[in-house]
């Protein structure tokens, strides 16, 4: 048997490979670099038919929206890449750079025309009024609302047009953060009307059965591709995307894939490829037109409605604070003075409220308990905070409890008090002194975490700053109001506690 | 005639597995001043403890005045109130209401154990701290006061609700010698038809020179 070693040149061999070697970068030099992808900024939970996660892969996308991002893409020689943003923050999310352009059926204004560079509308939309279909001959328009609650989504035209409609018929505005409670409120009773575009209130009325939408148009509004003000240039090539998009009728084709495609299309891309501007928005019922107002303007309009919703904030705070401290000395007294059984039931509540995210235990007393109890939404806010910090205020006070030794507490059994007696008048206002620092914090921290209720409809200061910041479409004037203003509710409130704590620890003589 | 304020008959008490008390018996007589004697970790305090009604104890029974503790589980709560109108406890550490001044210290049991009014309540208290030499701090917070001045007060706390029966634990632990005479005169003083004391220590001298029996605890049982 012979086995024969192979015969392997190893000059050639490395000659060979410093030939590849050389060869290589002569070989890729005329492929360019590859293009920059298009980042484009939207919301899936927006849904469809603007942007959702596809039912058969949640991994991909489907939607008009995506569509468009994709024809853009294609125009500009590039691929489109998706950025998630939650809808009321795409504005800033790509003015800061983090996407080129923002698509999520989002509404072309005037405050976005001022400080943003919006393409030519693509799509063009009516604001409609839905109502439960036993008000449907009665509620017909806003002037047939007044004194009754009208939901939207914050941040929006409809918010806007509802805030007018609030003075000039004296309906009441209520904002939500995403577009299916106000449709599900609405069928609860818990609003009496839902103002919304009506690709929003057609699709809910698909899927949700018992309300009607109002044939007559509140207003007509558009929607825009966002860029940053300081990419005119690309804003301006996107845009002869879209006119090319109108003209062959591919824009055409991708709303009536998606079911949106109407006849109130046409005007407005004639008026785009015949050179005109489209107006943003054309109010249809109504007094007063949506106008821009001047910085100075907004602010003055703003101002009160800020000092509302931080009235909101404080009561809302101060009530469920209360209610918190209540609950956590009765938490905290069964927890070391009770029996194990009613010790295990205490353990499992502190730990399952601090165990799970509060904006989930709002939702649940909200939303989840809506088929049982029909709560207001002030009401919602107060449980669920009061609840939540029940539990956190309750450790604190079981910890200050059991910090007051043995000896006291032994000291005055021997006098002849009664364990209630003990805990009335030497355990408790001891510990009360001890837990005083930990609350006063408690509170501070309530004041701001009061803002998660904004989930619930509820107007806090928080969410009306960032209203505000919307209409304005800037963050530094609302943002230092809105500093200014918690903190001269927060700083009065540690004022105080100090000046209580030092009351209590100073010598007497 | 009984004239025996306190009886303890055979009372076990352990703790864990630690046999603390294996047999302890005796009586005080009426008017008293009494001292049990005994080494660091004797039981000394733990005697005076299952006496006021702290400690359950497995065996024995205790009784003070016509109060009778009985072994095994806690007393009812209303055997506790009956044996606490007969005994009063000053602490080794003196265990002060650290949130209350020196004169709400004293009243606090008479206004809300006793019921009797506020008036009355601050005036006996102030009697007492005068006569205990502490009238000067009725205002300070217990934190302000020195070993002995905070002594004083907690024996005055413990005489506002006027036991028959004064136990101290340790008392001249935390004093310098001057203070130690004074102590035992005091003590002497209180002493009558009404009051008896009953002391632990481990201070030999002054239990010889002022109390009228001295018991000395070894391995949980008592001796003469």
């Amino acid at each position: 048997m012979g086995y024969k070693l192979p015969i392997i040149n190893y000059p050639f061999l490395a000659s060979a490979i410093v030939l590849v070697l050389l060869q290589t970068p002569t070989l890729s030099q005329p492929v360019q670099p590859p293009p920059a992808p298009l980042r484009w900024a939207g919301d899936p939970e927006g849904g469809a038919p603007f942007v959702e996660a596809d039912p058969r892969d949640p991994s991909k996308l489907v939607g008009f929206d995506v569509e468009i991002a994709d024809l853009i893409a294609r125009g500009l020689d590039r691929t489109p890449s998706f950025v998630f943003v939650t809808f009321t923050s795409i504005d800033q999310s790509v003015d800061r750079g983090d996407a080129d352009i923002g698509l999520s059926g989002i509404e072309d204004t005037l405050t976005r025309r001022a400080v943003m560079a919006p393409t030519i509308p693509y799509y063009r939309f009516r604001e409609v009024l839905s109502v439960r279909d036993t008000d449907a001959p009665r509620l017909r328009s806003l002037a047939d609302l007044a004194g009754r609650k009208v939901a939207t989504l914050g941040g929006t035209i409809a918010y806007e047009i509802l805030l007018r409609g609030e003075r000039d018929y004296g309906l009441v505005a209520v904002s939500y953060d995403d577009d299916v409670h106000p449709y599900t409120d609405l069928v609860l009773g818990r609003v009496d009307a839902v103002l919304l575009d009506h690709v929003l209130a057609e699709r809910r009325q698909r899927a949700m059965p018992g309300f009607t939408i109002q044939p007559d148009a509140v207003a007509i509004g558009h929607y825009v591709g966002i860029l940053a003000a300081g990419q005119a240039p690309l804003r301006d090539r996107v845009n002869e995307i879209l006119k090319r998009g109108m003209r062959d009728g591919s824009l055409e084709r991708i709303f009536r894939k998606w079911d949106v495609w109407n006849d109130d299309q046409r005007p407005p891309y004639e008026q785009v490829l015949g050179g005109e501007t489209v107006p943003p928005v054309t109010a249809l019922q109504g007094a007063s037109d949506i106008e821009r107002l001047g910085v100075w303007d907004t602010t003055k309009r703003y101002l009160p409605l800020l000092l509302r919703a931080s009235v909101v904030t404080l009561v809302l705070s101060c009530a469920a604070m209360t209610l918190a401290v209540a609950l956590g000395v009765v938490i905290a007294s069964g927890r070391v003075y009770g029996a194990r059984i009613t010790r295990a039931i205490l353990i499992g509540y502190v730990e399952l409220m601090r165990g799970t995210p509060i904006l989930l235990q709002l939702f649940v007393i909200y939303y989840g308990l809506a088929a049982a109890v029909r709560l207001p939404a002030f009401l919602a806010a107060l449980l669920g905070l009061a609840l939540n910090y029940a539990a956190y205020e309750s450790e604190i006070y079981r910890g200050a409890l059991e910090a007051i030794p043995t000896g006291q507490l032994e000291a005055a059994r021997t006098l002849g008090f009664s364990e209630r007696q003990v805990l009335r008048l030497v355990r408790g206002p001891q510990a009360f002194r001890l837990a005083l620092a930990p609350m006063t914090n408690d509170f501070v921290a309530m004041l701001k975490d009061s803002s998660l209720v904004s989930v619930l409809t509820v107007m806090e200061l928080t969410k009306q700053t960032q209203v505000f910041a919307t209409n304005l479409g800037s963050w530094v004037i609302p943002g230092l109001l809105c500093a200014g203003i918690y903190l001269a509710m927060s700083l009065p409130l540690a004022a105080l506690a100090r000046r209580l704590e030092a009351k209590w620890k100073a010598p007497t003589r | 005639m009984n004239t025996a304020v306190l009886r303890l008959r055979d009372v076990h008490l352990s703790r864990g597995t630690r046999q603390v008390l294996t047999g302890v018996s005796f009586d005080v007589p009426r008017a008293g001043l009494v001292a049990i004697m005994g080494e660091s970790g004797s039981g000394k305090t733990t005697v005076l403890r299952a006496i006021a009604g702290l400690e359950p104890f497995e065996a024995g029974r205790i009784e003070v005045d016509d109060v009778a503790l009985e072994a095994g589980a806690p007393p009812p709560p209303d055997r506790l109130t009956l044996l606490r109108r007969k005994v009063g406890f000053v602490f080794q550490f003196h265990h002060l209401f650290e949130h209350l001044t020196v004169l709400d210290n004293v009243c606090l049991a008479p206004v809300h154990v006793r019921r009797e009014p506020v008036a009355d309540a601050r005036r006996r208290a102030r009697e007492l701290l005068d006569v205990l030499e502490v009238d000067h701090r009725a205002g300070a917070l217990p934190r302000e006061l020195s070993g002995g001045e905070a002594q004083r007060v907690a024996i005055a706390r413990a005489l506002a609700v006027d036991p028959p029966l004064l136990m101290m634990d340790e008392p001249t632990a935390s004093l310098d010698p001057a203070r130690r005479e004074g102590l035992g005169a005091l003590l002497q003083r209180l002493c009558g038809e009404n009051r008896t004391i009953l002391l632990s220590t481990h201070d030999e001298p002054f239990a010889k020179e002022w109390a009228t029996r001295v018991m000395y605890l070894r391995e949980g049982r008592v001796s003469e």
